[in-house]
């Protein structure tokens, strides 16, 4: 019997040579980039044979932590600038191939259907908003941003006890979804994916401009191939993929 | 002393350890209730209602979580009825939380109190009656002082249990930091932001905790 034996080696080897020469890349992106970056990520893989792509969405501030932590990740994109700066100077990033390649609305949206009366900021301190959802601040820049958003008009401090904090904007979303809050911090982007559930209420002032940068991680085994990508996210096709999707240029 | 230890923020394990004596609790008298009722008498349809009780050790925590929103959230049966007649809800407050701890908590109460129950030498009980003792004189007189270090020993583990609940809880009640944040969230919200110093505090206040409360179960069910 020792054809088995020698045959699984054989097996073994012939799928470990394969493993690397396969191009494949992984990309970590921020939560609200998910239906966007499928689309762009199955054109890439469509327009260049034997590559693809692993997609990993999560909190901008997450995927941070993993990618800090030793994860192999190619290319990070996030929603802020703040984590991609916190990035590079924890030198997880090529600072050559920073850019920006999209921007962001954040609008606050309730439950569809509720009750009319939350057209401005100063609106969510009303008694009858028990629950507000946002994302963590520490880590989703959604959160930083509607952390800015109320102190700049300062109710921060009165409305505290009643914010709900999420993981990500997708989770902000699902909260509100489910009548759970009566307001909820997203991106006008997360808005647009349930108009039978959310309601835009208005669109969220005072804060800095939300744009998306990216950048490919300095341990990157596929550096030419994440490049790559990343030229193709700034294309005219990914960018027309994120057009409809409801992002801005940056 | 250390910047570490100075702005502590002791608020999750203070939380935690109410979730965890409620949950235990509540899961305490039901599960002595039940324990007694499975260990005791023939009801119809029994080894079900007993495996039903048990799910909550085997079920994925996310399921525990997802059927507990679908139940008590605002347009669940449940919840949609508490918040319309007391304007209450369970979702967002520790209330939540204990509830999700209570019902992984349960099975291990259940367990301890049929086993501890079924052990108990039925002629004692018989001679109470004899002795002209009611039914709940001999349950409270012979049964259960003979049962209770089977009992608690399984409370504690129960206590141990709903101490270290996370992903049902996150699910229902959140994790607000001062309302509803555990020690358990607070380990996970710690690590997400990048704060191993927390995290490493907390997780070794817990494990100390859990550890001592381990010992003492061991203790009481080898002292039978």
């Amino acid at each position: 019997m020792k054809t088995i034996p020698r045959f699984l080696a054989m097996l073994t080897l012939a799928s470990v040579s394969l493993a690397a020469t396969a191009q494949q890349i992984t990309v970590s992106a921020a939560a609200s980039l998910t239906q966007a970056f499928r689309d762009i990520a199955m054109r890439f893989e469509a327009s260049r044979p034997g590559v693809t792509v692993r997609l990993n969405f999560a909190a901008s501030g997450v995927l941070l932590q993993q990618i800090a932590n030793g994860a192999p990740a190619d290319v990070f994109a996030s929603a802020d600038q703040d984590t991609m700066d916190r990035g590079v100077s924890q030198q997880l990033f090529d600072p050559a191939t920073r850019r920006d390649f999209a921007a962001n609305t954040l609008v606050v949206v309730a439950p569809a259907g509720g009750p009319q009366g939350l057209a401005r900021t100063a609106d969510l301190a009303a008694p009858a908003v028990r629950r507000i959802a946002l994302g963590k601040p520490a880590t989703v820049p959604a959160g930083r941003y509607a952390r800015q958003v109320l102190e700049r008009e300062s109710l921060w401090a009165q409305v505290e006890p009643r914010l709900v904090y999420a993981d990500s904007v997708r989770q902000v979303l699902d909260y509100v979804a489910r009548g759970e809050v009566e307001a909820g911090f997203v991106y006008r982007t997360d808005a647009l994916l349930m108009p039978d559930k959310v309601d835009i209420r208005f669109t969220a002032t005072g804060h800095e401009p939300v744009t998306y940068p990216l950048a490919v991680v300095a341990t990157s085994r596929q550096a030419a191939l994440a490049k790559d990508f990343a030229a193709f996210v700034l294309g005219a096709e990914a960018q027309a993929v994120l057009a409809r999707n409801g992002f801005a240029r940056p | 002393m250390p910047p570490l230890l100075a702005d502590f923020d002791a608020a999750p394990l203070a939380l935690t350890l109410r979730v965890a004596t409620v949950a235990t609790g509540a899961a305490l008298l039901l599960g002595v209730a039940l324990g007694w009722v499975f260990a005791r008498t023939r009801l119809p349809g029994r080894s079900v209602l007993e495996a039903l009780c048990m799910l909550p050790l085997v079920l994925p925590p996310t399921v525990i979580g997802y059927a507990l929103l679908v139940l008590m959230g605002r347009r669940g049966p449940v919840g949609a009825w508490l918040r319309e007649h007391f304007d209450y809800s369970v979702i967002f407050h520790w209330h939540g939380a204990a509830i999700a701890s209570a019902l992984v908590a349960l099975p291990l109460v259940l367990k301890a109190a049929s086993t501890a129950f079924s052990q108990v030498d039925r002629d004692l009980e018989a001679a109470a009656r004899t002795l002209q003792q009611s039914e709940w004189g001999v349950f409270l007189r012979v049964t259960l002082p003979l049962a209770w270090p089977g009992i608690l020993a399984g409370t504690l583990l129960a206590f141990a249990r709903a101490m270290g609940e996370f992903g049902a809880s996150l699910m229902v009640a959140g994790s607000i930091p001062g309302q509803t944040q555990t020690a358990s969230m607070a380990i996970y919200d710690a690590v997400q932001a990048g704060r191993d110093d927390v995290a490493l505090l907390l997780a070794l206040a817990v494990s100390a905790l859990s550890v001592a409360i381990l010992v003492a179960s061991n203790r009481l069910l080898s002292r039978r």
